[in-house]
């Protein structure tokens, strides 16, 4: 079997030491938490840090509290989420993206702190060491040239976090600790489009909470495009909420995955949306707003041109969904469960 | 009372079977469900060492330098390899012995294996692999069979028919061309089959050791223990009957595990240098390059039609993407020709098949061994022929099956068919009149048929030796245990062989120890491949066991003084049938064939019968018989992005008799599974970077995340029913299912997406891509169709002429140099009177 690389392993039990022990040497050092994406990735020697800090034992990560809205430890894991009713009942959107990660078995150890900060792939990226060098190795690990488009001055790794498109859609910040002192960021701030920079979080920060305002009044869903009904990774999905007054929007946000290496919001989508009813023809022009948007590359299943098109399926079909219409066919067609919330 | 024993020859009675037709947990479920089985790398041995593959990062390019100095110098190391120590070249057929354990000059594919390293644990070997440096003189990259077709030099190997050609072949069977001509239609279709994989769950792995007096053990994952004996015994100079093979319960084969490997040959071969045990566990991106998976085919199929549906000829031409080395591929490529006259009257065919190397992993056998391919085609020709003479393409199939006990154009004798049957029971079951042609935009079902072989009826090694050997061991303790050299591979063989010698004895399988796949214990067979395990194995184990009833009968018989043909084995006592009450326990019964025959031991043995081809390549498609099969599938399309679904399908398998139907069923919904993958998603493909800026050709993906096969989501609801005619050939008129029910889904999802959508989807897989592309072309006024576009001018050799048994062929080529006579035949309409007229003489 693969196996790791040698490195020292640290298990911090405070959020302060674990700090404190990443300030040490944050460019050599790496985070722990539910090892799903961290650990292969290692194995495959695309990270090869000197020193892991493991974050599994400490207690204050794993809370989810309740305030004015909710306050997620980022050592939740992600069937944590799936399980919690006050997800269930306020975020529907994010409890949609989380039920869509990966597999159960992956859920149970991968962590809601580690979904966010999933790193960008590519299909010449998440290879073996072996592979990679019969490629002459990629721009994001070892090597100059971006194979998804060999003229880019950019890598052009895609952004795979599935709850990342959703919580930025409810309006979620971050928590960054580090050894220096806590800030406290929106999520969107937290990404950049670009496939290797893609987190602002300094290396010695660590993404301590996620916190969520109110869901009251809002409404939202989460629309993900993968080959199968379990294990893949999104090659395009759509977060979208809305809050409203009667039929109107009162306020919106429409958020895109994996179609550049960020995060994707729809600006255009938001402003067209407020003080709106969703009529079809409203539904469509923000798929169209969200169609122009999108730029899939090469670098994971199915064709570009194909997911692209599709941006727009997607977007109609949560927009639907937020007016009140019976998605269920849809969604189980697409995503082989219905994702409806029982209540 | 008459005997309720089954008879293991005719007559055969499919009812009063204590164990044979039942529904049992197979005999190898406990431990598999429990862990406790041991597969090869779970075999673990005192001071056993590592050993890891240092394979090559280039697609083709001469060594000229393997420096392994610094490897050897790292503490922890045993041993440092290269092509050097293997001389000797090796492969599953005589006519392409073409590949070496590691490289020696020249490496033909990323994940070649250029050196070895042994060490004293995985992590070790795995730093010493990465301290070999190896300088390569790069070649031209082949990176398609149009690349092979268009530059012969420099070839890939120095050996094939020509250029970059392994192997091109050209047969004919009646005069093909004045049959279509005459046709009242002529359709003239292109269809592509990408490659895929066999991703069985089970990485490859082996350990090699030596035994106590110096002599080789090997513990493999392999299909096919017989042959890797062979192999051994040629790479490593070392006499056959100083090696022993352990096949390992494989964690699924479907193909993958049935050539000789280049690690089972390096860890031999270490093992004997370092007298300790050495193991090796492939990881999952190294068994892609093992792969000898599903070969890419291009196939261009002309046939012609009566106004009625009927086929006057087929003209089939295949071209295939064989990789980088020989492996099954010359069976392949005529296997993309053979069958499919044993579905469908064709009185007049032809058929042409190439082979090109190219540098990618070598393509061989996968589940149904280059039939899919074609069967694809045929299949959806069937569909569009249909549509175009507006008959239901279930009534236009079922007015061509071909008869039983009947011999095809090329020379194929089919038996029992149950392909009528099939049909009729999935157009009932899946309410198909009432669907077809008849469901709302979006929503439709599709229908394909295939046929199978129950075992190739010729050896790889061709000689007259057995196909199948079976010893039984039976004494005093009442226990029985059956020798077989078959390999579980997850497919139930173990359970066949218990089953059946319990039924043939009157005992229950839990008295029956099966010992299998082991070449120092267990009589040869050839392996778990071509689905004739169930039928050889199956036969030889009614023979041993009817020889061991025998000699018991005998002396029960003489001791208790009943009749012998009074006797019943049943419900593990020997007794009368006039007076049951009259007899003996089991054990009893062979303590007395003990005591007078001394110690008690039987064999059995199966050879097929011998072919009515005689030609030149004829030996790929015979079989004691074959499996018939047809699918119904339901797909849901939508048609705003292409996006296909599958949520049910329904299936009846020709079985001949079910042995154990819990098994049978598992086997066909098993292969529905993989037609669902390869279907709709599975490719083994290649990037080629490019030229101006690499060589480089890769494997896409080789990892089992991105490789896509369907999860328990995907899968759709089956609808099973077995269609029992049992077959005199079969043991228990037992036939295949190991194969043949993957081969209708393919052909029957496009067909069906063809009825939701009204676009043609010629390639597989079908994505959602290709279906909005044809969705679009269709909406623009273009061909409603995605597929290939061409067929390649291929220089193909003469054509072998051979006369269809209705025309008074003698199964022998016309043309042959041995046989100068060319018989003037009949074409057409004529040709197809004369077949009527040849049949109804010989029936």
């Amino acid at each position: 079997m693969m196996r790791l690389p040698s490195y020292r392993y640290r298990a911090p039990k405070t959020v302060a030491d674990a700090a404190a022990w990443l300030a040490e040497s944050p460019a050599e050092t790496m985070l722990l938490a539910g090892g799903t994406d961290l650990i292969p990735n290692m194995k495959r020697r695309q990270q090869t840090p000197s020193t892991v800090i493991g974050l599994r034992s400490i207690p204050e990560l794993t809370a989810i509290t309740r305030g004015q809205g909710l306050t997620i430890g980022s050592g939740v894991t992600l069937t944590g989420l799936v399980h919690d009713a006050r997800v269930r009942a306020h975020y529907v959107g994010l409890w949609q993206a989380v039920a869509q990660i990966a597999t159960p078995h992956l859920r149970n150890m991968g962590t809601i702190g580690g979904n966010i900060c999933l790193d960008t792939r590519c299909t010449y990226y998440d290879q073996t060491f072996e592979w990679r060098k019969a490629i002459d190795f990629c721009m994001k690990k070892d090597g100059d040239t971006c194979w998804v488009a060999t003229s880019s001055d950019r890598c052009l790794a895609v952004s795979s976090t599935d709850s990342a498109p959703a919580l930025i859609a409810l309006g979620a910040t971050v928590t960054l600790v580090s050894a220096a002192g806590t800030r406290e960021v929106a999520l969107s701030d937290l990404y950049a489009n670009d496939g290797m920079h893609y987190l602002t979080r300094r290396r010695d920060e660590i993404l301590t909470a996620v916190r969520l305002p109110s869901g009251n009044g809002w409404r939202s869903t989460y629309w993900k495009l993968r080959r199968r009904g379990s294990f893949d990774f999104p090659v395009a999905s759509v977060a979208a909420a809305a809050r409203f007054d009667g039929d109107h929007i009162v306020d919106a946000r429409i958020v895109l995955g994996a179609v550049a290496s960020r995060p994707l919001e729809v600006p255009a989508a938001s402003a067209r949306l407020v003080g709106q009813a969703l009529s079809n023809d409203l539904i469509t022009a923000v798929a169209d707003d969200a169609y122009a948007l999108a730029k899939p590359m090469d670098n994971t299943d199915f064709e570009l041109v194909w997911r692209k098109k599709v941006v727009r399926s997607l977007v109609t079909s949560a927009l639907r969904e937020l007016r009140g219409d019976d998605m269920r066919e849809a969604r189980t067609k697409l995503a082989r469960h219905p994702l409806i919330v029982v209540s | 009372m008459a005997s309720n024993r089954p008879s293991a020859h005719l007559p055969i009675r499919p009812t009063g079977a204590a164990v044979i037709g039942r529904a049992r947990r197979r005999v190898d479920g406990r431990a598999k469900v429990t862990g406790q089985t041991t597969f090869a790398d779970d075999v673990m041995l005192p001071r056993m060492v590592h050993c890891r593959l240092l394979r090559s990062s280039v697609p083709h390019a001469k060594i000229v330098k393997v420096d392994i100095s610094k490897a050897q110098a790292l503490a922890g190391v045993h041993l440092v390899l290269t092509g050097e120590q293997f001389p000797t070249a090796y492969g599953i057929l005589p006519v392409s012995h073409d590949e070496h354990a590691l490289c020696r000059d020249v490496v033909r594919f990323v994940g070649d294996p250029v050196a070895a390293v042994v060490a004293r644990d995985e992590a070790t070997a795995e730093a010493a692999v990465n301290l070999i440096d190896v300088a390569y003189e790069p070649l031209r990259t082949f990176a398609s069979p149009i690349d092979s077709l268009t530059y012969p030099e420099p070839r890939i190997h120095d050996y094939g028919d020509v250029g970059n050609v392994h192997k091109a072949v050209a047969l004919q069977f009646g005069e093909v061309d004045d049959a279509i001509a005459k046709a009242d239609h002529v359709f003239d279709d292109l269809f592509f089959f990408e490659g895929n994989t066999h991703l069985p769950l089970e990485q490859h792995a082996t350990v090699a050791t030596k035994d106590a007096d110096g002599k080789l053990v090997v513990y493999s994952s392999t299909q096919t223990p017989h042959y890797l004996h062979r192999a051994l015994a040629k790479a490593l100079g070392i006499p056959a009957a100083h090696i022993r093979v352990i096949a390992t319960p494989n964690g699924g084969g479907f193909g993958g595990k049935s050539d000789p490997f280049n690690h089972e040959v390096v860890v031999a071969y270490a093992a004997m240098r370092l007298d300790r045990p050495v193991k090796i566990c492939l990881n999952r991106e190294e068994v892609f390059y093992c792969h000898r998976g599903r070969h890419p085919v291009l196939m261009r199929f002309r046939a012609g039609v009566t106004n009625d549906g009927k086929l006057t000829g087929l003209d089939l031409q295949t071209l295939l993407d064989g990789g980088a080395y020989g492996s099954y591929g010359v069976a392949s490529t005529f296997y993309t020709g053979a069958l499919q006259t044993v579905t469908y009257d064709i009185p007049t065919y032809r058929f042409r098949g190439c082979r090109v190397f190219t540098n990618k992993p070598p393509c061989g056998p996968k589940r149904g061994h280059g039939t899919p391919q074609s069967r694809f085609g045929q299949e959806v020709q069937l569909d569009k022929i249909a549509e175009r003479l507006s008959i239901d393409p279930a009534d236009l199939r079922l007015n061509i099956v071909q008869p039983p006990d009947s011999l095809t154009a090329n020379f194929l004798r089919v038996r029992t068919i149950g392909l009528s049957d099939c049909i009729k029971k999935v157009v009932e079951r899946s309410g198909w009149r009432d669907k077809y042609r008849k469901l709302p935009h979006g929503k439709g079902v599709g229908l394909a048929c295939s046929s199978y072989l129950s075992g190739a009826g010729l050896p790889i090694n061709w000689n007259d030796l057995p196909h199948s050997g079976v010893q039984l061991k039976l004494d005093r303790s009442g226990g029985v245990t059956v020798f077989c050299g078959a390999t579980e591979i997850g497919q139930g063989s173990d359970d066949v062989l218990v089953g059946i010698v319990a039924e043939v004895l009157g005992i229950d399988p839990f008295d029956v120890r099966a010992v299998t796949g082991d070449t120092d214990l267990t009589p040869v067979d050839l392996g778990s491949y071509s689905s004739r395990v169930t039928l050889m194995m199956g036969n030889a184990a009614i023979q041993a066991a009817e020889r061991a009833r025998e000699l018991i009968a005998d002396a029960v018989s003489t001791k208790l003084e009943i009749p012998k043909d009074r006797l019943v084995f049943a419900g593990r006592r020997v007794c009368d049938t006039e007076d049951p009450n009259k007899g003996c326990t089991f054990q009893e019964a062979v303590c007395m064939a003990e005591a007078r025959f001394g110690t008690l031991g039987t064999t059995g043995s199966y050879t097929p019968p011998r072919s009515a081809a005689r030609f030149k390549g004829g030996g790929v498609g015979p079989s004691p018989t074959y499996s018939y099969t047809a699918a119904v599938v339901e797909v849901d399309v939508d048609p705003d992005t292409g996006w296909v679904t599958v949520p049910r399908v329904w299936i009846a398998h020709d079985i001949g008799r079910a042995l154990n139907p819990t098994l049978v069923r598992g086997q066909v919904e098993g292969g529905v599974y993989m037609g669902i993958g390869e279907a709709l998603m599975e490719e083994q493909v290649f990037r080629r970077l490019p030229a101006k800026l690499s060589n480089a050709l890769v494997h896409k993906f080789p990892s089992i995340l991105e490789y896509k096969s369907p999860t328990s989501l995907d899968m759709p609801d089956v609808i099973t029913d077995l269609i029992e005619d049992p077959d005199p050939a079969g043991p228990f008129g037992a036939k295949e299912v190991g194969q043949g029910p993957l081969l209708p889904i393919m052909p029957a999802v496009a067909n069906a997406v063809y009825d939701a959508v009204g676009v043609r989807i010629d390639s597989i897989p079908v994505t959602p891509e290709k279906i909005l592309r044809a969705l679009e072309a269709k909406a623009a006024g273009k061909p409603a169709r995605s597929g290939p576009a061409s067929f390649p001018d291929i220089l193909w050799p003469e054509t072998l002429r051979v006369t269809p048994p209705w025309a008074g062929g003698d199964g022998r080529a016309s043309n042959d140099p041995d046989r100068p006579t060319n018989r003037n035949v009949d074409a057409g309409v004529e040709a197809r009177a004369a077949k009527a007229a040849w049949e109804k003489s010989t029936s």
